[in-house]
């Protein structure tokens, strides 16, 4: 992974930003021993490593503004971290740079149920906002599969999804309003508890910009009533095709699961030697939940089990019990770890139009065994965010390499057929290289001009995202 | 007037400009700018792609949104977000576009459940002040590939570039729907009502009041459900119990009331200025007793539980802006100036004035987008 050469009159004055940040932070938030520092390395993207020249853990949106003051006026580029759980490389430090980690602020600042939103500092875990209101029966809907350890701030970065989605959409539309610190210190507060926005959408450009605009400290989330109950029903079928044709008419039907997940043949093999979920012997799996009373629930899967019945499947299970639940989705809540057991992988993340499911995990198995590699599917069927994870062995010289050469063959793939690079993860440095193949030229551009707008200096996060070379003029101005 | 029949014409044109444009769809939501040259996308009509699997839709953004509800229909599709139409309201004639739409994020009542037109759009493409055709998002229902511009679009009312086509997820048709009435409920009760409404499992989809003096009776509260038959009624007898009802309406008879409520009918006829105000709900009664205490006399629409009202005003002095602006202020959210005489749009921001420093960004993405200040000069700024 190319990163650009650390910049020497930065770490010539890194002694002096760590005096002139221990006089905004407490001695214990600024970290810069190099034995200390090698903490912040990487994040979930760890085959890619780089001690940043300083941490700093911040407890208040002050002490933030203070630090990027510091940091504007010395030059310094700056990588927000959240929780560290990025799978794309999203806090990847550079040699010169500081982490600026939020882990510090975890405080729920205000609920209110009446108006449906809670506003919390950026640092609390995902779960734990759910935590916060579930006593009163609420939930925050976003749920990426780490959101035991995730962050709101990357859930903001990243605009993070999740299997529920399908029905609350991801973060971007969860999201009401940010305090966010810019790059030169000042504090900008943007929407609210309140819907839409008076002037241009900054919000929702803000989302899912990867912590390149601004450091959003807090946060104000819609909060939702929890349903009365949910239900998952086990289809299993002998090809994808089948299961993908199930899927475009469970959806072209007008019944909206809260989830529709899918598994392929390798996948279900591996996370069945694992979990002995009770899996059936087939192609294609998919789990469909739905939501409501017990009486609503019946009438959502009559509709489904129909639709399904027409396409043969080769088991229909639905769950009878709460423990049946968990069986079901016990499987795929284990899929990745099953899959690390085996081997080691790389985990993709991109969208395709529902449609083009059959001839792309056909195209998937045919680039499989060109490049030698055996890749199993686990994904979001109902919105066509994929998850191929190909295996491979770290300690095998070059199968890194080959890995991410056959991913970035299926991520060509996703965008040829009308999806695109990444549908929740983000870009990151992992697909930065691969943005000009789904964007012109202009098209990046545009995007460039929204950075020099929140952020002329080109100081935050500036490695990400976009291809080195497209940003090299703006980084070295 | 221009009007280009392709995205590259419009390119071409634009690059070659140097005089401000006026940009409009249908001009249906009165923000056509006096200053400057119509810039009409009627030309770039036409749907591109439909994939009802798919829940997706892509169509040039001169596309009259009549036929988008139509081809929908045939495959019992909707768009989610049931955006308004302006035309009874403000007395425009022309024909809505799906552009105006998206430029303008006109969502309706289904916004508190679905999400509003920016939730639904999955792409664009649209040409900049530099004559340059971007593209951004795509056509599938997650994607975080890079910045996303199709919010920044949402809702930038031409200000950025000319859009030129848009992508949408769409909806399935529910099977029914279910409107409960309770008539002549104070409004703090009733908001106090849906907001209970909106904190039940009951995923209910509309949620508005409407006061005497807009029905021209008694006050009206309605809250909607949808979904099939069986779940409807559960829901709605569930929400009667909690909440009371004095009738229960179903299929095309709820559907009307919804209609009316979006389109904010009860205002058509009446003389007066109509803002649109976005706020917390439970601060909304409020609101709007600090206005009427302050002597400004209105007649209220509340939709979105409470989150959105909808005042009629005296069309005379600033309409009541120094008054609804101060509330805004104390208790959050924007107000928009939706319809006035031209001499109260020209004293008055028809927009929420911002912070200085959400200022000073807008201009920043203005003069980025816009080089030559070419797109709806004035328009989403303080009047001079």
């Amino acid at each position: 992974m190319q990163m650009p050469v650390p910049d020497p009159k930065v770490l010539k004055n890194k002694d002096a930003l760590v005096a002139a940040l221990k006089q905004v932070l407490p001695d214990d938030a600024v970290i810069s021993d190099p034995m200390e520092t090698r903490a912040y390395e990487c994040d979930a993207l760890t085959a890619y490593r780089c001690p940043p020249m300083i941490a700093v853990l911040p407890s208040t949106t002050q002490e933030v503004s203070d630090v990027l003051r510091l940091c504007h006026k010395f030059g310094a580029p700056v990588v927000p971290r959240g929780a560290g759980t990025s799978l794309a490389g999203g806090a990847l430090p550079t040699a010169d740079s500081v982490i600026l980690g939020v882990a510090r602020m975890n405080a729920v600042l205000e609920t209110n149920y009446d108006d449906r939103f809670i506003r919390v500092q950026t640092g609390m875990t995902n779960l734990s906002v759910t935590g916060a209101v579930e006593g009163d029966d609420f939930f925050y809907a976003p749920d990426p599969s780490s959101q035991l350890a995730c962050a709101i701030a990357g859930n903001i970065a990243m605009n993070s999804g999740g299997a529920h989605c399908l029905k609350y959409g991801v973060t971007t539309n969860n999201l009401l309003g940010v305090t966010m610190v810019m790059m030169d210190g000042e504090v900008v507060e943007i929407g609210g508890p309140y819907l839409g926005s008076g002037g241009l959408d900054l919000l929702g450009l803000i989302c899912g910009s990867e912590g390149q605009l601004g450091v959003v400290t807090e946060a104000t989330l819609r909060i939702l009533p929890k349903p009365e109950g949910a239900r998952p029903v086990l289809m299993g079928f002998d090809s994808n095709e089948v299961a993908g044709a199930c899927v475009r008419d469970i959806i072209e039907a007008g019944v909206l699961p809260v989830a529709i997940e899918f598994m392929d043949r390798p996948c279900i093999e591996a996370t069945e030697a694992f979990a002995g979920a009770g899996y059936p012997d087939c192609e294609a799996l998919l789990i469909v939940e739905v939501e409501g009373s017990d009486t609503e629930i019946d009438e959502q899967l009559t509709v489904i089990k129909s639709i399904a019945q027409r396409h043969n499947p080769v088991e229909l299970r639905e769950s009878r019990s709460a423990e049946e639940s968990g069986r079901i989705w016990l499987g795929r809540k284990s899929a990745f770890g099953a899959m690390g057991q085996i081997n080691d992988y790389i985990c993709l993340d991109g969208t395709i139009p529902v449609s083009e499911l059959p001839t792309v995990l056909r195209r998937m198995g045919e680039l499989s065994d060109e490049f030698g590699l055996k890749v199993a599917n686990v994904f979001h069927a109902g919105d066509g965010n994929l998850h191929p994870l190909i295996l491979f062995n770290a300690n095998a010289e070059g199968q890194l390499e080959t890995c991410e050469a056959m991913g970035a063959e299926i991520l060509k793939l996703c965008v040829e057929v009308g999806g695109c690079l990444t549908g929740e993860h983000g870009v990151g440095v992992e697909k930065r290289d691969l943005m000009s193949h789904q964007y012109a030229p202009e098209d990046l551009e545009a995007q460039l001009a929204v950075k020099d707008v929140f952020d002329p200096a080109w100081l935050l996060n500036p490695s990400k995202v976009f291809p080195l070379a497209t940003t090299e003029p703006r980084r070295s101005a | 007037m221009a009007r280009p029949n392709s995205e590259a014409e419009l390119a071409d044109l634009i690059r070659g400009a140097n005089a401000p444009f006026s940009v409009r769809g249908g001009n249906t939501r009165g923000l056509s700018q006096d200053g400057g040259e119509a810039l009409e996308t009627g030309g770039l009509s036409g749907i591109h792609l439909y994939e009802p699997g798919g829940l997706t839709l892509v169509a040039g953004a001169g596309t009259p949104i009549e036929d988008i509800d139509a081809l929908l229909a045939e495959k019992a599709q909707r768009l989610a977000f049931e955006p308004m139409d302006h035309r009874a309201l403000l007395g425009t004639s022309g024909t809505p576009t799906l552009g105006g739409i998206a430029a303008a994020n006109i969502s309706g009542p289904r916004r508190i459940q679905a999400g509003a037109a920016r939730d639904h759009m999955l792409g664009v493409r649209f040409v900049t002040g530099a004559g340059d055709i971007v593209k951004n998002g795509g056509r599938v229902m997650k994607n975080v590939t890079g910045y996303d511009l199709v919010k920044l679009m949402a809702g930038s009312h031409g200000t950025l570039g000319v859009l030129t086509e848009i992508s949408l997820k769409v909806q399935a048709i529910p099977e029914t729907e279910a409107t409960l009435i309770l008539r002549a409920q104070d409004m703090a009760t009733a908001i106090t009502d849906l907001t209970r409404a909106m904190g039940t499992p009951f995923d209910v989809s509309g949620a508005a009041w409407l006061s005497g003096t807009a029905t021209g009776g008694p006050a009206e509260r309605r809250i909607r459900v949808e979904g099939l038959s069986g779940s409807v009624s559960y829901r709605a007898r569930k929400l009667t119990d909690l909440l009371g009802a004095d009738a229960v309406v179903e299929g095309a008879d709820s559907a009307a009331l919804w209609q009316q409520t979006r389109d904010v009918a009860p205002f058509a006829d009446k003389p007066g200025a109509v803002w649109k105000i976005s706020t917390r709900p439970t601060a909304a009664a409020t609101f709007c007793d600090a206005l009427l205490a302050s002597g400004l006399d209105h007649s209220v629409i509340a939709d979105w539980s409470g989150g959105l009202l909808w005042l009629l005003t005296d069309d005379t002095g600033d309409a009541g802006a120094q008054a609804i602006r101060q509330q805004v202020a104390t208790h959050g959210g924007h107000a928009t100036l939706v319809r006035a005489s031209n001499n109260t749009r020209k004293s008055v921001p028809i927009f929420q004035p911002q912070p200085a420093a959400i200022e000073k960004l807008t201009a920043g993405l203005r003069a980025k987008f816009d080089p030559k200040g070419l797109f709806n000069p004035g328009l989403m700024e303080i009047p001079a």
